[in-house]
């Protein structure tokens, strides 16, 4: 099986990816390409790494065979990455502890995040508590207002959160936010961006440690269900879950790769948040990829259910997956996405994070079209506790 | 021979530094941009930076950014910046103009068009934040092609290696940032200034002008005493954003004119 080789030395991923950046962060990033090189290969870095994954975020997830909701959908055969029984209850602290390592290893001590949800900033909050590090995260003050108890969650970490009052107020902002920290503390502070977008080395960095996911797959479907699943299926926000989990199937050209975005409450009413699906390519946050954009090349808002979806912006491999027809990237909607995450509770008794949902409706969507011996496998990238207020009131339940 | 390099030949004869004051197009409103700029002129500027607004502005501190979002509010596009700049030339055809903002509204009016279009409206030179030279080779080719001088920053960071990259693409003049920060933060390191100014100068000709951080008469008088160009922005930006509208000209013409007194003693002690 041959590995593809991207991004290139500078970070391009075809025609996305790259640096772009003010001046004052070329050198920051260099030294961060620099320090990432010299650890990725290192078998200390490694090993430490992987006893951090095993005894502190409780790795490897197991993969788990959704029998009774396959049935219920009639069809293929739906099987869980479990990425929600992770420390902290999602896939973000697979990156999380990959760069916080990586600033103990840099001597930095101070470390920064942006979070829209709240699921990063608490990842990057948890390790920073871990390893005896200030911790900075940013969050726009509507997500602030949005998600307070995640707020809560990073101070009793021992983080400081900063809410963000430009822009729209949201992730993106909170990422420009992040961004103009690191360029002003940039001697002291390693940033933790929290998805694989962002300035080379990023999507590649981000995609490493989540890669983890991936790799535990392909040595656990085998084992599970005596093969490889015909397809692999993830939500898309920003993107970091879903190449976790496709990048060491990217070569393995018999099994699809289907992205999930949200489409909100749907694509044609404009208010949705899928990049790949309904924008087109651009500039924004130090890379090229698919954005949402007006015609004046200003970033337009997103809305999904989902708030750890709701980005404008898109990872640069998964617009060269797209552009290259490996991967295929569908939306679906909030209701849909509502419908798949109570079906699963019902059904399964596993409450799913919203975001996760998304691919577990595509999954129900495309099940019963499928023979019985089809597999599919689903990223189950969170876990739904944080997503209670919102379901309720979406289900139309008082609490 | 461009208008830039003209205007800094001129200074250099006369001995004086050039004042490059930046104010965001479409802030406070778009019928003010222009009669701003020539208050700008008459006050002693003399190049204008003219910034294209953009909704995710990541270089810029809270001034800048908050300017950027009254423009938005106007609904003030890369095209209508354009349509300023033209206006601007139908009274001043010899004060050089630069353009300053981000790639994505460049991108999305299309590169050729933005040069061809920026070219006939009378801009003379373009910073694109977020356009480090080894991102925008067609870009800045397309730009020269259309007499628009790519002006780059440098910072305090910048390598002796990145120095010479730069050099080597940049026209107009090279545009130091003096912190490691973002636009209006304030404190400006004049011996880092200092201690970098002459590896610039063994990279290149070009004019260097000297930005981000300047904050008064004082900051701006030792700047001057370094570089060829002093930039002011965020401090011109809290003249107008303090200000009635109607109050806004004269409000930056007093502010700039202080400066401009400050810089001209600088040259006189440089010089004696």
């Amino acid at each position: 099986m041959q590995m593809y080789d991207l991004p290139d030395r500078r970070g391009h991923f075809g025609p996305y990816g790259g640096v772009f950046v003010a001046e004052t962060l070329t050198h920051a990033l260099q030294e961060l390409r620099a320090a990432y090189e010299r650890c990725r290969t290192d078998p200390e870095f490694i090993a430490e790494l992987k006893s951090e994954l095993k005894h502190y975020v409780g790795r490897p997830t197991p993969v788990y065979h959704a029998r009774r909701w396959s049935e219920l959908i009639g069809g293929a055969q739906i099987y869980l990455k479990r990425e929600d029984l992770n420390h902290t209850g999602a896939h973000k602290i697979n990156n999380t502890m990959g760069q916080a390592l990586l600033a103990r290893h840099m001597g930095k001590r101070r470390v920064i995040a942006e979070t829209g949800a709240g699921m990063h900033g608490v990842a990057a909050a948890t390790v920073a508590a871990r390893f005896g590090m200030q911790c900075v995260v940013y969050m726009g003050s509507e997500d602030v207002a949005r998600q307070s108890v995640n707020v809560y969650r990073m101070k009793l970490l021992g983080a400081q959160v900063v809410p963000v009052e430009s822009g729209s107020r949201t992730l993106k902002d909170a990422l420009n936010e992040a961004m103009r920290d690191w360029v002003t503390n940039v001697e002291s502070t390693f940033y933790i961006l929290g998805t694989v977008a962002g300035p080379h080395p990023y999507p590649m960095m981000v995609r490493d440690f989540q890669s983890v996911i991936g790799e535990e797959c392909r040595a656990q479907m085998p084992e599970l269900a005596g093969r490889q699943p015909d397809a692999v299926i993830a939500c898309v926000g920003g993107g970091s879950n879903a190449m976790g989990i496709f990048y060491p199937y990217v070569a393995d050209e018999k099994v699809r790769l289907i992205g999930v975005e949200a489409a909100g409450e749907g694509l044609a009413t404009g208010r949705h948040a899928a990049s790949l699906c309904a924008g087109r390519p651009g500039v924004l946050h130090g890379n090229r990829t698919y954005l949402l954009q007006d015609a004046n090349g200003q970033i337009t808002e997103t809305h999904s259910i989902s708030a750890g979806l709701d980005y404008p912006g898109v990872g640069p491999e998964h617009a060269w997956l797209k552009d290259s027809g490996r991967a295929e990237y569908v939306a679906v909607n909030d209701d849909e996405a509502l419908k798949a995450f109570a079906d699963l509770c019902h059904y399964e008794g596993i409450i799913p994070a919203l975001e996760s949902a998304h691919a577990l409706a595509y999954a129900a969507k495309i099940a019963p079209s499928l023979p019985k011996d089809a597999i599919l496998l689903v990223n189950l990238s969170g876990r739904g506790d944080k997503d209670m207020q919102t379901a309720a009131r979406k289900l139309g339940v008082q609490l | 021979m461009s208008r830039i390099q003209a205007r800094f030949e001129a200074l250099r004869r006369s001995g004086r530094k050039a004042l490059i004051p930046y104010i965001t197009a479409g802030d406070p409103s778009p019928g003010l941009t222009v009669p701003l700029v020539h208050a700008l002129v008459e006050a002693g500027a003399d190049v204008i930076e003219l910034g294209v607004p953009f909704s995710d502005p990541m270089a810029d501190g809270p001034v800048v950014q908050r300017s950027g979002e009254r423009a938005l509010k106007n609904g003030v596009g890369l095209s209508d910046v354009l349509t300023l700049v033209k206006s601007f030339r139908e009274k001043d055809s010899n004060t050089p103009l630069v353009l300053m903002g981000y790639a994505n509204p460049l991108e999305a009016m299309g590169l050729e068009r933005f040069v061809r279009e920026a070219g006939s409206a009378g801009v003379d030179g373009v910073i694109v934040v977020d356009y480090p030279p080894e991102e925008c080779a067609e870009f800045t080719a397309l730009a020269k092609s259309n007499g628009i001088d790519p002006i780059f920053l440098l910072a305090p960071t910048s390598t002796d290696e990145r120095i010479r990259q730069i050099a080597r693409v940049a026209s107009g003049y090279l545009y130091y940032v003096s912190l490691t920060g973002i636009t209006g933060a304030g404190h400006i390191d004049v011996s880092d200034v200092a201690a970098h100014i002459p590896k610039l100068r063994a990279a290149s000709s070009l004019p260097i002008g000297v930005g981000f951080g300047i904050r008064d008469a004082a900051s701006a008088r030792r700047i001057a005493e370094l570089a060829d160009a002093v930039v002011i922005g965020s401090r011109v930006i809290q003249e107008i954003e303090s200000a009635a509208p109607e109050e806004a000209e004269a409000r930056v013409k007093a502010f700039l004119a202080s400066i401009r007194a400050a810089l001209d003693g600088a040259a006189a002690k440089a010089f004696a």
